[in-house]
């Protein structure tokens, strides 16, 4: 079983979020990048079927080179080679058409990543691809299972209740917890991941739909009232009276 | 040309963020001098639909196909690619719910349209330009965006549209059918499992939420957390590390890596307000943080602040609310 899985270089979630250049560009200046939470839980268990049933996972990722220790932590955490394609991801469009292009040419059976990124959160590119591919893309999906060689069954999130599909090879996944547990690379891992393949290739020639053109942060509270413990009860008073949000 | 919004129902009714998108497509067919339409497909019923009116809505287009009562993205995307072309809509409009983002992602393909999700305000519309605003980095910051293609489809946060309604006001509702084939449900659900919400909130559409962290030191203390969300209205939630020990099911976990949620009132018990936990709850309107801890960073972002053990304050809350007049 061939399986791809899309990677993104993102802030590690406990980043400061700060703009540059009048509020035109994201302020990188002592951010740290991780691989997206929500991939790793793709990533993990492409490796956990790999182990199970054989076969190879490829790593993705659409991105410039700054992106490549992250990659090279993927194929530490147990993937087989990795793909870069050298591009800024511009938007969710762009980069669906990249990966469209090579998973069309690499043959997978299986192409799964997080449900979103943690910094663009579009909940965009997993169906983007699906539609781009014409083969189904159940998201978010938190269990996945082979039920035989040519059959997967996922269990996806729907507002209020979940939903158990069953779909042939090839589709598309996006992936959520609980669906296992992420690993972090061990010494033997890492030494290995130096010597695994890392290939660039160029993007096509794919336009964006969109462009960001200014940033912004939420306002900030005005300040805390702070109620006495013994009397709390008055803070439901407040929230009727004051906040009229009761 | 108009604008076309996406509804979807739920026992019959119409949910309450497809009233919100409703609401805001309404809001930008009329900048635009149009009128707008909605599409809607199984689970709902016609009296429903025309009350749309109230929203603004003046027509309806409606699937009635039973077999489209539970979600198959590939029969949705058709029906509504098929109302889009009628009414030849520039503008889509949709709830940025698991099923409305996945069929706007889909729809930009097909349609060939620029697509925004986690939209919080109206486009600014001059100079060519049709710009919409989004949350991105987990609630850590919002992004004007330039929707550049001819479509447009936007997916709307869920509680950042106040619904407008004018009693009396109705929409007419027209079949519509998009001759589907077994093709668009090869993927369809083999069985659907809804969580037991009798009686309770679903989370992501909740106007008021009750969230417990660790400092409610173990999950057989949540029968508080459950009887003030009873009392106010409201939905349960918890933080990252109670998901992650298990006392709570993971769905309920509020945060960056979980649920964002932007509920009129957010009342944290036992949570100390990590910087990823603040992501997920920080466009909440107002925010009450009860911790022991008086340097618990949740204070900074908190409305009103209790600083006592959750286990002691909570009950004097379920008291307060049991004498509010309902």
């Amino acid at each position: 079983m061939k399986i791809l899985v899309c990677i993104s270089n993102v802030p590690d979630t406990t980043s400061k979020i700060n703009f540059t250049g009048d509020n035109k560009n994201f302020d990188k200046n002592g951010v740290q990048y991780v691989i997206n939470p929500w991939d790793e839980y793709a990533l993990t268990r492409a490796i956990e079927l790999k182990e199970a049933k054989g076969g190879s996972v490829t790593v993705l990722n659409v991105g410039e080179a700054d992106a490549e220790p992250n990659i090279r932590k993927a194929l530490a955490i147990g993937a087989d080679d990795a793909i870069r394609v050298n591009a800024h991801p511009k938007d969710a469009y762009f980069v669906a058409q990249q990966i469209t292009a090579i998973a069309k040419e690499g043959g997978y059976d299986m192409i799964l990543m997080g449900k979103e990124s943690i910094d663009y959160n579009g909940f965009q590119v997993h169906n983007m691809v699906g539609e781009m591919m014409g083969i189904p893309s159940v998201t978010p999906a938190f269990k996945l299972d082979m039920v035989d060689d040519s059959t997967a069954r996922l269990e996806r999130e729907i507002e209020g209740g979940k939903e158990v599909v069953e779909v042939k090879l090839p589709f598309v996944a996006s992936a959520q917890q609980p669906m296992c547990e992420p690993r972090i690379p061990n010494m033997r891992g890492i030494m290995t991941a130096r010597t695994k393949p890392l290939k660039v290739v160029e993007p096509t020639g794919a336009e964006a739909k969109s462009e960001y053109v200014n940033y912004s942060k939420p306002e900030k509270k005005s300040g805390v009232k702070m109620i006495d413990a013994e009397n709390a009860g008055e803070v439901i008073k407040l929230l009727r009276n004051e906040a009229k949000v009761l | 040309m108009s604008v076309l919004v996406f509804v979807e129902g739920l026992n019959g009714e119409i949910k309450k963020s497809s009233l919100e998108a409703a609401t805001y497509g309404s809001q930008v067919a009329q900048a635009m001098g149009t009128s707008a339409t909605a599409v809607a497909i199984g689970d709902v019923n016609e009296d429903a639909l025309a009350r749309l009116g109230e929203q603004g809505i003046s027509k309806v287009l409606y699937d009635a196909d039973d077999r489209l009562k539970q979600f198959v993205a590939d029969a949705y995307v058709k029906v509504i690619a098929k109302a889009a072309q009628q009414e030849n809509a520039k503008v889509l409009v949709f709830s940025n719910s698991n099923i409305g983002a996945a069929v706007g992602s889909k729809l930009a393909v097909r349609l060939n349209g620029s697509l925004a999700t986690n939209v919080t305000e109206l486009p600014k519309m001059d100079g060519g330009n049709f710009i919409v605003t989004r949350g991105v980095f987990s609630g850590k910051a919002f992004a004007d965006v330039n929707l550049t293609s001819d479509v447009k489809i936007i997916a709307v946060k869920k509680n950042s549209t106040d619904i407008t309604s004018n009693a009396g006001n109705t929409a007419t509702v027209e079949k519509l059918s998009a001759d589907l084939t077994d093709a668009e449900f090869a993927a369809a659900p083999k069985e659907t499992v809804m969580q037991d919400t009798s009686g309770g909130v679903l989370l992501q559409e909740a106007e008021i939420v009750v969230s417990g962290g660790r400092g409610m030191k173990g999950p057989e203390n949540w029968h508080l957390i459950e009887e003030l969300a009873k009392e106010l209205g409201a939905a349960t939630a918890c933080s990252k590390p109670v998901s992650d020990i298990g006392w709570r099911p993971h769905h309920e976990h509020v945060g960056q890596t979980g649920i964002t949620v932007s509920p009129n009132l957010y009342i944290a018990a036992g949570i100390s307000g990590a910087i990823q936990h603040l992501a997920g709850v920080n466009s909440s309107k107002v925010i009450v943080v009860i911790n022991k801890d008086p340097e618990a960073p949740f204070f900074k972002a908190a409305d009103y602040g209790i600083v006592g053990d959750a286990l002691e304050v909570l009950p004097k809350l379920i008291e307060a609310a049991k004498a509010l007049d309902k």
